[in-house]
């Protein structure tokens, strides 16, 4: 018996619902979290809060990692010191993006990128924006940038708490 | 382990908001898998439910909510869930229950109806991400796909038209097939000059948002071949997940697709992908993840796979057709049931019964492949006319 050619399914359109036809019941689902950081991540934004981006030493994988964990996830050891990397990266790929989370358009584009971070080992980074004034079309992958960060006292140990990934200019903070 | 084939398939139409509940659309995709096989819902030794994430239906227990249209109450039910990979990994499940000896037929059925979350279901993906050190940022998955997508480009020097050109090939595919969401003849070009939403993703590189529902029934050796005369062999199957530290792997190649892929080609003693498997219906919830995803499955080289588009390979008329139901991106996506649809395509398929979409042959091999969760979940299903020798 071959696949039909009717198949079940109807689409709606917004005349069914301004008539009346389809019948819709609306409802929003209000629950609220408090998320603990943990012990690895709760070191890794005590650090932000420092003004330092820490990130955990493997000594079995000779590989160190960003953000910060309790363990390594290939050789399965704890990990148990954190080690300062610096506030500086490189861009491993960006977008520029004109859609918010939920899908709001956006005028001024954001530009998300993964950003290798310097001492950490090759290919290790973290999500995070770049300056949101830089011409996305000077933006490249392989670009050098520096985090841009909150005041001290406007700190609160959170990702937030740096502002963005600013451009490094040449000869600068090396 | 017993060898166990597809006896029957069925689905719904793929829509952006459909008037049917989740629960009558699994009803539906269930009722018409088995009155393919001529089979009843008593006859079924178990039921294997597949649905994503339970924030689009604002409904926790999804499994046990869509029971009932599953098929499934009063008999050995489980729903299984690895995010947009679980149309796929759901009939790996099937298989399980039947090879291992438990079960001698298994309906299998894939659900989604995103449309309920308000005013865009994009918005439930937020809650996918670590809330500590990512959510703050307010991601979505078209920001992190972009993500991929650029790293993939940038790794191999690839140019949009080269991705566009799959846009045009799955869109115009599923204008032949009868469930179709967003069958449309484009141009490169229209592709192109489509609204950028997260640079390098224009917005007709993306597939929609969809309600919709699809169904296999699976057999033992032994009982599938009274129910059909043509069953569909499962030759491998495999699924593999990557690191959910995504920011610390090289999103350029979906190694995790790799692994997952050898598991099933493995077991089907597939040496030469390229060479062995007819067509493929790799994961295409956007333009460039068919591309990503032929490489992950071995069907070329890295960085290999616009090459293969650009030259008509891939076309339903060429020597390797991909997506020849129209994918994602043309027959739409349902997150689960999508995956299931490409189940779907490789029964009829490798049956000779895909009508207009039908590759000359038919095709004695097929592969299916889906992918999700944070960019890290493989799930690898090859079928084929022949029964498997192990």
């Amino acid at each position: 018996m071959s696949q039909p050619s009717q198949t079940p399914g109807t689409a709606l359109r917004a005349e069914d619902f301004s008539s009346g036809r389809v019948i819709t019941v609306r409802d929003r689902l209000f629950t609220r979290y408090a998320w603990d950081a943990g012990v690895a991540i709760g070191r890794y934004l005590a650090g932000l809060r420092r003004g330092v981006i820490l990130g955990s030493r493997c000594p079995k994988c000779d590989r160190t990692v960003v953000p910060v964990r309790s363990f390594c996830e290939r050789c399965f050891s704890a990990l148990v010191d954190e080690v300062p990397l610096t506030d500086r990266g490189t861009v491993n790929t960006f977008s520029v993006t004109y859609v918010t989370w939920d899908m709001k358009k956006l005028e001024k584009p954001l530009i998300p990128a993964v950003i290798e971070i310097e001492g950490a080992s090759k290919g290790c980074g973290i999500l995070h924006l770049l300056d949101p004034d830089l011409d996305p079309k000077t933006v490249k992958v392989g670009m050098r940038v520096r985090a841009v960060w909150k005041g001290t006292r406007s700190r609160e140990g959170a990702i937030t708490d740096i502002r963005h990934f600013a451009r490094l200019e040449e000869g600068a903070g090396a | 382990m017993r060898r166990v084939a597809i006896v029957g398939a069925g689905m719904t139409k793929f829509v952006r908001r459909a008037h049917e509940t989740a629960k009558e659309l699994t009803f539906e995709a269930s009722r018409l898998a088995l009155e393919s096989c001529g089979m009843k819902r008593q006859d079924l030794g178990c039921v294997v439910h597949g649905t994503a994430p339970d924030a689009f239906d604002g409904f926790h227990m999804k499994g046990e909510f869509l029971l009932d249209g599953s098929g499934g109450f009063g008999k050995p039910y489980m729903r299984c869930y690895v995010g947009g990979g679980t149309g796929v990994f759901a009939p790996i499940h099937g298989f399980l229950h039947v090879a291992s000896g438990l079960f001698d037929t298994c309906l299998v059925v894939c659900e989604e109806k995103m449309s309920s979350c308000q005013p865009h279901p994009q918005g439930a993906f937020i809650s996918i991400f670590d809330h500590t050190t990512e959510r703050p940022l307010g991601p979505n998955l078209l920001w992190i796909f972009a993500l991929e997508m650029n790293r993939y480009m940038s790794v191999h020097g690839i140019k949009l038209e080269d991705i566009a050109r799959v846009s045009v090939k799955n869109k115009g595919n599923a204008l032949d097939h009868p469930s179709a969401q967003l069958g449309e003849k484009l141009t490169v070009e229209q592709v192109l000059q489509s609204e950028i939403m997260a640079w390098p993703v224009h917005r007709l590189m993306v597939s929609p948002t969809s309600d919709g529902a699809a169904a296999v029934i699976l057999a033992a050796e032994g009982v599938a071949e009274k129910l059909t005369d043509k069953p569909v062999w499962i030759q491998g199957v495999g699924w593999n997940l990557d690191t959910a530290y995504w920011t610390n792997r090289d999103l350029y190649y979906p190694e995790y697709v790799e692994k997952a892929a050898r598991m099933a080609y493995g077991m089907a003693g597939i040496r030469e992908p390229s060479k062995e498997i007819n067509f493929a219906e790799p994961y295409d919830p956007f333009a460039y993840k068919e591309l990503h995803h032929m490489e992950g499955l071995l069907l070329c080289g890295k960085g290999e796979a616009p090459r293969l588009t650009a030259d008509g390979v891939t076309a339903r008329t060429g020597n390797l057709p991909t997506c020849p139901s129209g994918g994602l991106l043309g027959v739409g996506n349902p997150i689960a049931a999508a995956g299931m649809m490409k189940v779907c395509e490789l029964f009829w398929q490798c049956r000779g019964e895909a009508g207009k979409r039908q590759i000359p042959g038919p095709p004695k091999r097929g592969v299916a492949q889906a992918w999700g969760d944070l960019m890290q979940v493989g799930t690898v299903l090859v079928v084929g006319s022949e029964k498997p020798k192990t």
